[in-house]
């Protein structure tokens, strides 16, 4: 047992270290136009020196990097500062669900552009009377000549504003029993029957949208699997989610020493220390917790339900800390653009991806083996 | 980087569950507390035999010259065990202050040590029973007689008058084997709590098909699965030793006290009596969270 980082992981660690530094810029808001915009310039930068998806095959932009190496790079990225990704949603969602089940063609047209950050995907995932319940998911998608007819509606749908692009699940089979029945597409935001309307969050701007289909047509090539065997493609996609690629622990160890050095710069408040000791305590937990993780499946093991154990504890994480920060603060709390957006921003964890319930009862049922409750 | 542990350790573990599971260690805990300690010491020579007293003592000195990450491995299964005894200040601190044919003594088995280090460790434990009562100098101490009740009966306190107060890298290993004891006692309970939910019935439902339940186990599982490995990052941490095994008593405090809570609370009246296992642990848990540094003295040292 070590914690010892290679020679070559190392230097990619240092290599990227050095790129962010004379790189990293101050960008505005993604969930605005002119942050959007400069974001996805930003992807395009990232993405030209080869960092936009480190853990990606050279074929699609990446450096085919352990997942050891892609953890190195994440914390670096935070430590610096570094832009949030508006391809996220793409990159680590849509990205490893095509490298599991899409086909060559999809790989090839799909992947390159969304590295590049040319095209950004939404994720429309939720519904209106579904939430977390995927299985209640109402849209349709009717056969036709070539492809398909989306109809239906998606709602909080994340970059969805100014988003080119969504994937997500539709019913296929209207007689088939609750998550048999769904398929999964991928759709364009700009096709003939689709309407986004942006709805504004917590902090005023337009995060993400409500998107309308109205027969929508999709081609046959942009179904991702077997039609009827979208919730199995699915599960891949929200594993991924909730374990390890939307949340490296890199964002909040980053987040856990600038609380820290908050703390001391206000005088190291005896009425905070043990919130703020607790919430850089929970960032080294959760960043060795993922080191044991990217080892074991190193040697070959699967991230199964331990992928909730790991969303549940970053979101109370998450917050925890950013709410610690606002009560070091004091009444400055409110003020502090930076501290605010963060804390804002948390408190969507224990929400999206599954909320904390569904965790608690995916951890009970598949890792401990409770019985499942009745179900009507 | 292979940050798992190997397959000796996994063995090792096996080794000591399948020891400490035939053992009816619950007896010789309550034996141990009501001051007879002839079960207890016959289960100190089998885990002396097993290696666990010898751990962090050199080979020439008759030991196994292992590490922190195998003191840790070891403590789980103490923990989940509720083996009673000075052994933390046995198994991970006395072998940094004794030296010579002591030293091989205390490796074989036939000779406790118990340890003082105030504030943080003020009574000695168990010193009725020890061979020898240290400062954290390595310096001889003279206990006094009297018990000091615990919160735990299977801890047996004793004053130690003027024993000087230092704090070690000795401290530090002995403050990471009480955390990992901690864990160890933590997965017990839920382990049990989790077995119980399933067999135990109310309104015609295994009360652990209720959310209710299910919610509370799920927060323990997540609590003691993320300390565990703070436990052994800091055992193979260079240079902040320190730092990360007070990181890793805060969790693993935590974690195990919330599974003594939780377990009690799913249990109900039945977790509550003298006569369910269930109460060596919890009063441990107590016991443990509060010595070899409180909470606050460890949050502290993480902010340092």
């Amino acid at each position: 047992m070590d914690l010892d980082i290679d020679e070559a992981s190392a230097a990619f660690r240092d290599e990227a270290r050095e790129w962010l530094a004379s790189h990293v810029r101050v960008l505005p808001s993604m969930d605005t136009a002119e942050g959007f915009t400069a974001h996805r310039e930003w992807e395009a930068e990232l993405a030209e020196a080869r960092w936009s998806v480190v853990s990606w095959p050279a074929e699609y932009h990446g450096r085919d990097a352990s997942m050891l190496q892609w953890l190195l790079f994440e914390e670096e990225y935070y430590a610096a500062r570094a832009p949030g990704r508006v391809s996220q949603n793409g990159l680590f969602m849509l990205g490893p669900t095509l490298f599991a089940h899409g086909t060559q063609e999809q790989r090839d047209r799909i992947l390159p552009p969304m590295a590049r950050g040319e095209q950004v995907w939404a994720q429309a995932w939720s519904e209106p009377e579904a939430g977390s319940d995927i299985a209640a998911l109402r849209s349709t998608a009717v056969r036709t000549d070539g492809g398909w007819l989306l109809s239906g509606q998606k709602t909080w749908s994340s970059r969805a504003s100014f988003a080119d692009r969504a994937f997500g699940l539709f019913r296929t089979d209207p007689s088939a029993q609750r998550h048999h029945g769904l398929t999964y597409f991928m759709a364009d935001l700009r096709a003939d029957g689709v309407t986004v309307r942006p709805i504004p969050q917590l902090d005023g701007e337009p995060g993400f949208a409500e998107i309308f289909f109205d027969d929508v047509f999709v081609p046959d090539a942009d179904v991702i699997g077997e039609a009827g065997q979208g919730w199995k493609v699915a599960m891949t996609t929200a594993n991924n989610e909730r374990g390890l690629s939307l949340r490296s622990p890199g964002r909040f160890l980053a987040a856990a020493s600038r609380l820290v050095d908050l703390w001391r710069a206000e005088g190291a408040p005896e009425s905070t220390k043990d919130r703020v000791a607790d919430a850089w305590i929970s960032a080294r937990a959760y960043q060795l917790y993922t080191f044991g993780t990217v080892s074991r499946l190193a040697e070959g093991g699967e991230l199964g339900p331990e992928s909730s154990v790991n969303k549940l504890f970053w979101s109370h994480l998450d917050v925890a800390l950013h709410e610690t920060a606002l009560d070091v603060l004091g009444p400055a709390g409110e003020t502090d653009e930076d501290w605010v957006n963060g804390y804002l921003f948390s408190l969507a964890g224990p929400i999206y991806g599954g909320t904390d319930q569904i965790q608690r009862n995916t951890i009970a049922e598949r890792l401990l083996k409770l019985p499942r409750e009745a179900r009507r | 980087m292979r940050f798992q542990l190997s397959p000796e350790q996994r063995q090792f573990s096996a080794t000591l569950h399948e020891l400490l599971g035939g053992a009816d260690t619950a007896a010789a805990a309550r034996a141990w507390a009501a001051g007879e300690h002839d079960r207890g010491l016959k289960l100190w020579r089998a885990l002396a035999d097993a290696g666990v007293f010898g751990l962090l003592v050199a080979e020439a000195d008759g030991g196994l010259g292992a590490g922190a990450a195998d003191l840790v491995v070891a403590f789980e299964a103490l923990g989940y065990h509720a083996v009673p005894g000075p052994l933390a200040e046995s198994a991970a601190v006395a072998p940094a202050l004794l030296t010579g044919h002591r030293l091989t003594s205390l490796a074989e088995g036939d000779l406790l040590a118990t340890v003082v280090a105030p504030p943080e460790v003020p009574l000695a434990l168990d010193a009725d029973v020890a061979g020898v009562v240290l400062d954290l100098t390595g310096a001889q101490c003279a206990a006094e007689t009297e018990l000091v009740r615990s919160i735990d009966p299977a801890r047996r306190l004793f004053r130690v008058p003027g024993a000087t107060e230092a704090q070690s890298p000795a401290f530090d290993t002995g403050v990471l084997a009480v955390a990992a004891q901690l864990l160890g006692a933590g997965q017990w309970l839920l382990d049990t709590s989790v077995a119980y939910a399933k067999q135990r019935s109310q309104y015609g439902r295994a009360i652990g098909e209720y959310q209710a339940i299910k919610h509370l186990l799920a927060d323990v599982v997540t609590g003691l699965e993320l300390a565990r490995p703070l436990l052994y990052g800091a055992a193979v941490a260079e240079g902040t030793f320190a730092r990360d095994v007070s990181a890793a008593k805060v969790m693993a405090g935590d974690a195990a006290y919330l599974a003594a809570r939780t377990a009690l609370q799913v249990h109900g009246a039945i977790g509550y009596t003298a006569e369910h296992d269930l109460g060596l642990r919890l009063t441990k848990v107590r016991a443990l969270a509060g010595a070899w540094g409180t909470g606050s003295f460890h949050r502290a040292r993480v902010l340092r």
